[in-house]
């Protein structure tokens, strides 16, 4: 086991208690605080696979802009100790947990099994660990030129859907008469 | 991280999406329900950007490689800027439902007999 892959572990173990941590606490503030843990971590793990740009706007954009909102929200909504909602017990939540260990054990077998465990192409540096990345991979120059040239359509797209999102939210927040 | 696998990487993606899909079943808290399916977009990110990186051939076909080697980071790029406008609008709208009802409840919500 490489220095690496011991690095790796310990960083997906924190993801994934803080993902616990977001699905088990009943108090959506400290909910909201551990999705925060969990997705700076995910910005770390964009920066072991040399995606510098997409790290740092992980952490702005998911903890600086979405969190804030979240907090923003709750704060607003004042969900005091009464208004705390009971979880659903018994039959409901047996169920959830089957399921989603279904959806790991299908994703496990069909995605990873024939990407790690098979002759299909890739499937040796599937195993192998990560390959050289090319100059300037995830630098603010290769994306912005990539986004500028290739994908214009996309991004005019996007910054309509974005300004049709602020449209809405200023209708959805605006108190009648 | 040169002795990482890929394998690693998907691994992660897929058991936080599970418990992303976890909590959106169990919760009756609709912010909560939201955090967990920002969780889910991001192992969905998570996988995008662990393929784009892995992947030292460019797809088949005519394309070059250096226009394929920046694809997950593109899709990356957008699922981002769509789940700001999401958040945005979605937080919107659990607002004007409390609100009009004065509770956020889910399993109360069923004015369209979901």
């Amino acid at each position: 086991m490489s220095s690496q892959l011991v690095v790796f572990s310990a960083m997906s173990i924190v993801a994934v208690l803080s993902a616990v941590g977001v699905i088990v606490s009943r108090n959506a503030v400290r909910a909201a605080l551990a999705l925060v843990v969990n997705f700076i971590v995910l910005g770390v793990l964009y920066f072991t696979m040399n995606l510098e740009l997409l790290g740092i706007s992980q952490v702005l954009v998911y903890t600086g802009l979405i969190m804030m909102l979240f907090l923003f929200c709750i704060l607003l909504l004042n969900l005091g100790a009464p208004q705390m909602l009971e979880e659903t017990s018994g039959l409901k939540r047996y169920v959830a947990v089957l399921l989603s260990l279904v959806l790991i054990v299908l994703v496990l077998t069909q995605v990873l099994g024939p990407v790690a465990f098979s002759g299909a192409p890739g499937s040796e540096s599937a195993l192998a660990g990560i390959p050289t990345a090319p100059d300037g991979y995830g630098t603010a120059k290769s994306v912005g030129t990539e986004i500028f040239t290739n994908w214009i359509y996309a991004l005019e797209i996007c910054s309509v859907l974005l300004l049709l999102g602020i449209v809405g939210s200023i209708l959805l927040a605006k108190r009648r008469g | 991280m040169e002795g990482v696998p890929l394998s690693a990487y998907l691994a992660l993606g897929a058991v936080l999406f599970a418990i992303g899909g976890l909590g959106v079943i169990l919760k009756r808290n609709p912010i909560i329900i939201f955090m967990c399916i920002e969780l889910m977009l991001n192992a969905a990110n998570l996988t995008f950007l662990a393929f784009s990186r892995y992947h030292d051939a460019p797809l088949r076909g005519t394309i070059p490689m250096e226009h394929t080697y920046m694809n997950g980071q593109m899709a990356v790029v957008f699922v981002m800027a769509v789940a700001a406008a999401e958040v945005a609008v979605g937080l919107g709208i659990i607002m004007a439902i409390f609100r009009m009802r004065e509770t956020v409840d889910i399993d109360e919500m069923s004015g369209m007999r979901g």
